[in-house]
Parts: structure tokens; sequence; C-alpha cells
């Protein structure tokens, strides 16, 4: 079974230092090639998650595999196989598009002579290539948005984990960018996207698990999880017509 | 990854930060240079003529390695320590690194490779206005001793720097140590002065600072002659650099204060 999973998460724990307990017992399967989206409210531990695998944060309890690569006992392999669009913008600004995507090749051992032409058409096809050479701090909220895609595509990862990558895009660009990744996910990448807009995760993912507090809640494919949609039910407040938000706003709530 | 691989993304680390530093060189470079001028101009032409010999030569030849060794010093710590600082508070651009498979150790060796070649090139920029203040007649007893002693301080204390930038939480964290540790150390260690023109309990006082064991071993290069044994100096920066590496190490692959 795990040979088919890009992710496999058991058991997994985490509190901080603080006291705070982000994770309890999580345990999650990412089919390969799968567009999986990780849904939950602020705080509920995607973020948690998604440090724990790459690699920024140290879990409490349990195991995570990338590929059948366990993030502590084969470190290195894991992490060659994803690339991660962070939620915060973390590049230098005063660094260039193109150096940056650059650099983070060399980071996986990429060679500049591989990187180079790698870097320029990751940024033309995500629409920099103008801007590549140009102060990255001169860059809008969507184009910072695109960098972190490319700068993460560019070791050519099996896995790609999106942060909340729409955060602040409007829409024409947050659907360019869905038509960018279907196309990904079409090559072979597998695809996990935390999102707050649940319209984009009802667009897009084929696999779906929503998390409130530390606790996944639900679990399944997309048509599985549209199926607790209780038609006869009452709407929840701030229900906007998505079936998935309804789901959604209903599991978070009864969890409460 | 490959030990190629590995070599590639240490080259990477290493010369993302020799381009900022020479973007800015204004800031990185001429600093220590500028402070150099001063010292020379004060300590060794205005006041050394009135001070005379020490342990055999004038004033200003015996002040010329305290202070390119005050260069490397402050400059390969404020690499490190400010480098890693502000890729982790202020832009958190670390994490480039660390979601990478790049391993801890070179992780630390890409930060202080950095440190070592901004302390080096101000050493030498020091050394060359050194030059001129002296009349190009600086003696020299072993190249080998100043190019290993300013090569394994600048490393000592970038090392030092790392530690100071994976620790600090804030920006005063970054400079309360320059200012109220570092500073004191190198200027009681010897820079300015022979400790056997001090009172006996401040030599001993003196020998627990490690800044008095790098200055001697590096005045030792161009004198042949120093307040300390060569040997024990050499085995005060091999023990620092083996203290300070582990605690490196264990801090990154750890994360402490680093990862949550």
């Amino acid at each position: 079974m795990s040979n088919d999973l890009a992710l496999e998460i058991k058991n997994l724990s985490k509190t901080y230092a603080t006291g705070t307990v982000a994770l309890k017992d999580v345990t999650l399967a990412v089919p390969r090639g799968d567009f999986f989206a990780l849904l939950g409210p602020n705080g509920a531990g995607k973020t948690t998650i998604i440090g724990i695998t790459c690699g920024l944060v140290n879990k409490s309890e349990g195991s995570v595999k990338v590929f059948g690569h366990d993030i502590e006992k084969d470190t290195e392999l894991a992490k060659a196989q994803i690339g991660l669009v962070g939620q915060e913008i973390n590049f230098n600004p005063f660094e260039k598009p193109f150096d940056i995507v650059v650099n983070q090749a060399g980071y996986y051992g990429i060679p500049r002579s591989v990187a180079i032409p790698r870097a320029k058409k990751l940024l033309e096809d995500l629409g920099l290539g103008e801007k590549m050479h140009q102060n990255s701090l001169t860059l809008s909220g969507g184009m910072k948005r695109r960098l972190m895609i490319a700068r993460a595509l560019v070791h050519e990862p099996r896995f790609l984990i999106l942060d909340e990558p729409t955060a602040g895009v409007d829409v024409e660009l947050r659907r360019s960018m869905w038509e960018y990744l279907r196309k990904l996910t079409k090559n072979g990448l597998t695809i996990l996207l935390t999102t707050h807009y649940l319209e984009e995760a009802e667009q897009l993912a084929s696999h779906v698990a929503i998390i409130n507090k530390g606790q996944i809640v639900a679990n399944g494919t997309m048509a599985e999880i549209l199926a607790l949609h209780d038609t006869g039910g009452e709407t929840k407040e701030g229900y906007r017509g998505g079936r998935l938000e309804e789901v959604f706003l209903k599991l978070t709530s009864e969890s409460k | 990854m490959t030990p190629y691989q590995k070599w590639i993304s240490l080259y990477t680390m290493l010369r993302k930060d020799v381009v900022r530093m020479f973007r800015i060189w204004v800031q990185t470079f001429i600093p220590s240079v500028v402070t150099s001028v001063l010292y020379f101009l004060v300590f060794g032409t205005i006041l050394g003529s009135r001070i005379g010999e020490i342990q055999g030569v004038d004033y200003m030849t015996f002040v010329v390695p305290g202070l390119v060794m005050l260069a490397i010093v402050t400059t390969s710590y404020a690499n490190t320590s400010f480098t890693f600082f502000s890729s982790k508070f202020f832009m958190r651009s670390i994490d480039e690194v660390l979601v990478s498979p790049t391993p801890p150790w070179l992780l630390i060796a890409g930060f202080i490779g950095g440190g070592v070649l901004r302390g080096i090139i101000t050493g030498a920029l020091v050394l060359i206005v050194a030059l001129f203040f002296t009349g190009l007649s600086l003696p020299i007893a072993s190249v080998l001793i100043i190019a290993g002693f300013a090569f394994l301080t600048a490393l000592v204390f970038s090392l030092a720097g790392l530690v100071n930038g994976i620790y600090a939480k804030s920006m005063d964290g970054i400079n309360i140590v320059p200012t109220f540790v570092l500073t004191p150390l190198v200027y009681l260690g010897g820079v300015f002065y022979s400790i056997h023109q001090l009172p006996e309990w401040w030599q001993t006082l003196t020998y627990t600072n490690p800044l008095f064991y790098l200055i001697n071993g590096f005045r030792y290069g161009f004198l042949g002659s120093a307040d300390i044994a060569l040997w024990i100096s050499t085995g005060v920066l091999v023990l620092l650099i083996s203290i300070l590496a582990g605690l490196n190490w264990y801090f990154i692959k750890t994360g402490l204060g680093l990862k949550q």
C-alpha cells in the first residue's frame, strides 16, 4: 500500500513548547498522482502537518513518509521529493526572481548549467519572464506567489505542497493558477493543497481531508465528502452555496 | 545527496553570500578599513612615536597584527550572525535551505564559509593599509603562520557568530554579544600592548581571554616572537573550533532556535 502513497502520516502528534496541542494522533494518506485538499479553519493544524513533512517543525510523536522515505531516517531522500510553497512570502526581496529560483535548485544539488534554463522556463511559464531580472521587491502579491511556485518546482519534485497559494490573489490570476496546477497533476505530480477558498478545493481536488482542532474529522474522495452534504438540513451561518462549504461548516462546527 | 550534489549546495550558499557582500561592499569591507586607518593614525603615527619599541619593534609595527586580527574577528562574526539572523527572522529565507536535502553540517559550512571569506578579505585590506603606514617595511617571520592564524581565527568567529545568529531572538540579541563581550575581549587581548607591561594580576586575568592567544599567534607570524608559545595559541584555536562547531551542529540538527 505504502508504494502507492506520496505521503503517509501515521499517529502524528505535535505539542508546541508553549503547551499548545496542534496535532492529535493524525493519520493521513495522499495517493500518488493525486490532487489532495487538506482543509480546516485557522489554527486547525494544517500548516503544522506541512511543517513537519518538510522538516520545518519537529514532531512530538508518530511517523511521516514521503514516497516511502521516512522523514527522520531517510531525510535527504524524503526532502528531495518535496516542493513547498509556504503560506508566508519567504524569499529575500533584494534578490532577483531568477537568482532565487536558480539558488533553490543549487540547494538540491542541481548545477547552474541545468538550473538556469529550467528557471527561465518556469518563470516564463508562470508569467514572470519580464520580471525575472528585476528586484523581487518590485513584484506584486500575485507575482510573489507565482515566484514561490517556480522556486518550489525547479528541482522537479514528485510531490508539491501548496499552503494557501492563492491567498490574496485576484480571481483571474487564481483561475490561471488553477489551470497551471491541473496541468502539473496531469504530468504525474502529486499535489497537497490547503486553502480557505473551498470552491477552489472543490474544483481541483479528487481527495479531501478536513482537520479541526488537530484532528482529522473527515477524509475521503471528493464525491464521498460531498455526499455528507445533507440537502434536507438547514444551511449553516455563512453558507454561500458551495456543497463542500456546507459540509465543511457542518463538520467543523460539530466538533467545536 | 551525492558528494557532487553536496558541493553544488555548498557552492550555491557561498556564491550567494559572496555576491551579497560585494554588492554592498561599502557596508561590508570599508568600515573596518576606515577604522584601521584611524587606529594607525592615532595609535601608530601620533602616539606611537612617544611609546617607543615593544618586543624589539616600533609601536606601529607591533600594533599591525592586532589591528588586522581585530578586523578579521569583528567582520567574520558580524557576517555569520547577521546573515543567519536576518534569513531566519526578517525574511525566513532560511527555509529555502531547511526544506532542501542539504544536511545540517553543510548548512553550517555554507554560512561560516561566507564569514571566513569576508574576514580574510577585510584582514587583507587592513594589511594593505598597514603596509602604507609602515612604509612597506612590515617584518614577516612566517607567511604560513600568518595565513593559518588568519584562516583559523576567521573560522572561530564565524562559528561563534553562527551560534549567536541561531540563538538570537531579536536584533538586540545580535548586538549585545559583539558590544559587551567581543569588543572588550579584543581590546583587552593585547592588540595595543604586550601583557608584560601589565601588573601581574592583570596578566593572569589575560590568560583567560581566548582572544589573547589568537592575537599572539598571529603576531608571532610577523615578529617571530609573542607573549605566549605558538603551540598554546594553536591549541586554544583548535579547542574553540571544536566546541563551536559541535554546538552549531547540535543546534541545526535538533532545530534549537530554528524549528518549532
